[in-house]
């Protein structure tokens, strides 16, 4: 059995007295997609900065390809990458713009090969020498995710990747993520709110509530725990209950 | 450090500005138009230029190199807040890029600024009112040298309260420098100022540079004495304006205030 590539031992933050992320602990192996699911608050967003070393834990170790991210950060930020529908990218340059910083920020080499291959994949052509700002939510999402696949990461930190994307564009997004992660062995873990997507892209699913993993599982596991028709009831029934 | 982290951010400015008039037209802008109007003030004093000797090279001189701290320490402030304004900054630190290289391509934005500014201000001088900089002689060098070191001083030390206190405290980016200004003794000599601001400001190495520019026109001598206050003070004070910048990055992160920044 490979090692993973992303180890997380009981991972906490606390802001204040308020526990954003209570003693976490999961792992995700080499090519696979981990869903991470959970109401607004849940700590989704604060787990996925503590990976990328934007926001330091309390308590608890992230390590990534063996190695430890608080005394490794460099090289293992040079490995791993992340899009969110709530980034953005400096509005005033094009987008081919934007990319070959990207690509100069990580050091990677053919560079015009490179920003014109993602360019392609990401059906980007037609407004690749536009200015940022002059783009449309669905246009920017595909930048950053370009800005994402562009380092070819060994694992991927998606935030809602498709949130304004249109179906068609989605289900492209979908489908060159399982192709990255067929051909590349890309780990990947993920955040929805559209909980058929969930299902159709996580190989395994963690369900956090209040900073706490409250299930685990497939999806069908998690479902039949708890006695529900489907993973958006599961989700209806988590997010009302944290609220109450 | 790597290089080319480096240079990846120098590029990114270098984009912003190719494209952008607004922003090229504040580095050139407003030293033109300092110039332009204390220029012809200075003028108008020169009438009385017996009471006040030398008062043109004083005040012209004093005019340039005060825009070069003032540049020097806008290079720093303003490319972090391009990276807030674009909310760029959970890009780049997100990215194998380090503290350390962020402010050295900073740092290099600010050369980028200085030196831009110094040819435009040496010119209109020239051109407008026939004042030559360059009649300080070599001691322009070590003079610049230092109050590009204090603009980078202040930069820092801005940039680290604007990381932490956000977008409300971007203003310092514009208002900070000209705390120093008084105690800079930037168009006055020290001896001007009470007696109890007078120590706040000999601890401003900006002053030593000023009265020692004025030693340099009044023919006073060499003025390696506040030469040497200027490097000393320069040197602990950028070390502990680092020193704060890396603590304030560090309590950021364990705020998670570094990715709500530009929010």
């Amino acid at each position: 059995m490979s090692s993973p590539v992303l180890d997380v031992t009981d991972l906490s933050k606390r802001f204040g007295d308020f526990p954003a992320v209570d003693g976490i602990s999961f792992s995700i192996k080499p090519g696979e997609i981990l869903g991470l699911l959970g109401p607004n608050g849940a700590g989704k967003t604060t787990t996925i900065q503590m990976l990328l070393g934007l926001v330091t834990p309390t308590a608890g170790s992230i390590r990534m390809f063996g190695m430890d991210l608080s005394t490794h950060r460099e090289a293992i930020l040079q490995r791993v990458n992340f899009s969110s529908t709530y980034i953005s990218m400096p509005q005033s340059l094009t987008v081919e713009e934007n990319l070959w910083v990207i690509a100069r920020l990580y050091g990677l080499s053919d560079i015009p090969r490179r920003v014109g291959d993602i360019v392609k994949k990401l059906e980007m052509e037609e407004f690749r020498t536009k200015v940022t700002r002059k783009l449309s939510s669905g246009q920017m999402t595909r930048v950053t995710l370009a800005k994402a696949f562009l380092t070819e990461p060994k694992i991927l930190f998606l935030d809602e990747p498709t949130a304004s994307l249109d179906p068609d564009i989605a289900e492209k997004i979908r489908a060159l993520l399982k192709e990255e992660r067929r051909s590349s062995g890309l780990s990947i873990l993920y955040t929805s709110h559209n909980m058929r997507e969930m299902e159709e892209m996580s190989d395994r699913i963690i369900f956090l509530q209040r900073g706490k993993i409250v299930a685990e599982g497939t999806a069908q596991e998690i479902v039949t725990r708890f006695g529900q028709a489907d993973l958006e009831e599961v989700f209806l029934k988590l997010a009302r209950e944290s609220r109450c | 450090m790597k290089l080319h982290r480096i240079l990846a951010l120098i590029t990114r400015h270098l984009y912003l500005y190719r494209r952008s008039p607004p922003r090229i037209m504040e580095i050139f802008y407003w030293p033109f138009l300092d110039l332009v109007i204390w220029g012809f003030i200075t003028v108008y004093l020169t009438r009385f230029q017996s009471q006040v000797p030398g008062f043109i090279t004083f005040f012209l001189g004093a005019l340039i190199l005060w825009d070069m701290l003032f540049r020097s320490q806008q290079g720093i402030t303003i490319s972090f807040l391009e990276e807030l304004w674009a909310r760029n900054l959970m890009n780049l630190f997100a990215s194998p890029l380090k503290p350390s290289e962020f402010l050295a391509a900073t740092i290099v934005m600010s050369i980028f600024k200085v030196t831009a500014v110094s040819i435009v201000m040496t010119v209109c001088a020239l051109l407008f009112y026939s004042y030559n900089v360059l009649m300080i002689g070599l001691w322009l060098i070590p003079f610049i040298l230092n109050l590009v070191l204090t603009g980078w001083v202040i930069g820092v030390f801005t940039t680290s309260l604007i990381m932490r206190f956000g977008q409300q405290a971007e203003v310092l980016a514009w208002s900070m420098v000209f705390l120093f200004q008084p105690i800079s003794c930037v168009f006055y000599p020290m001896e001007i100022l009470p007696g109890w601001l007078k120590p706040v400001a000999w601890a401003n190495p900006a002053a030593h540079i000023f009265e020692g520019m004025r030693a340099v026109l009044g023919a006073e001598g060499a003025p390696s004495v506040s030469l040497a206050w200027a490097v000393g003070l320069n040197g602990l004070f950028l070390v502990a304006a680092v020193w704060w910048f890396y603590r304030t990055f560090a309590y950021c992160k364990d705020q998670g205030l570094l990715v709500r920044i530009g929010e």
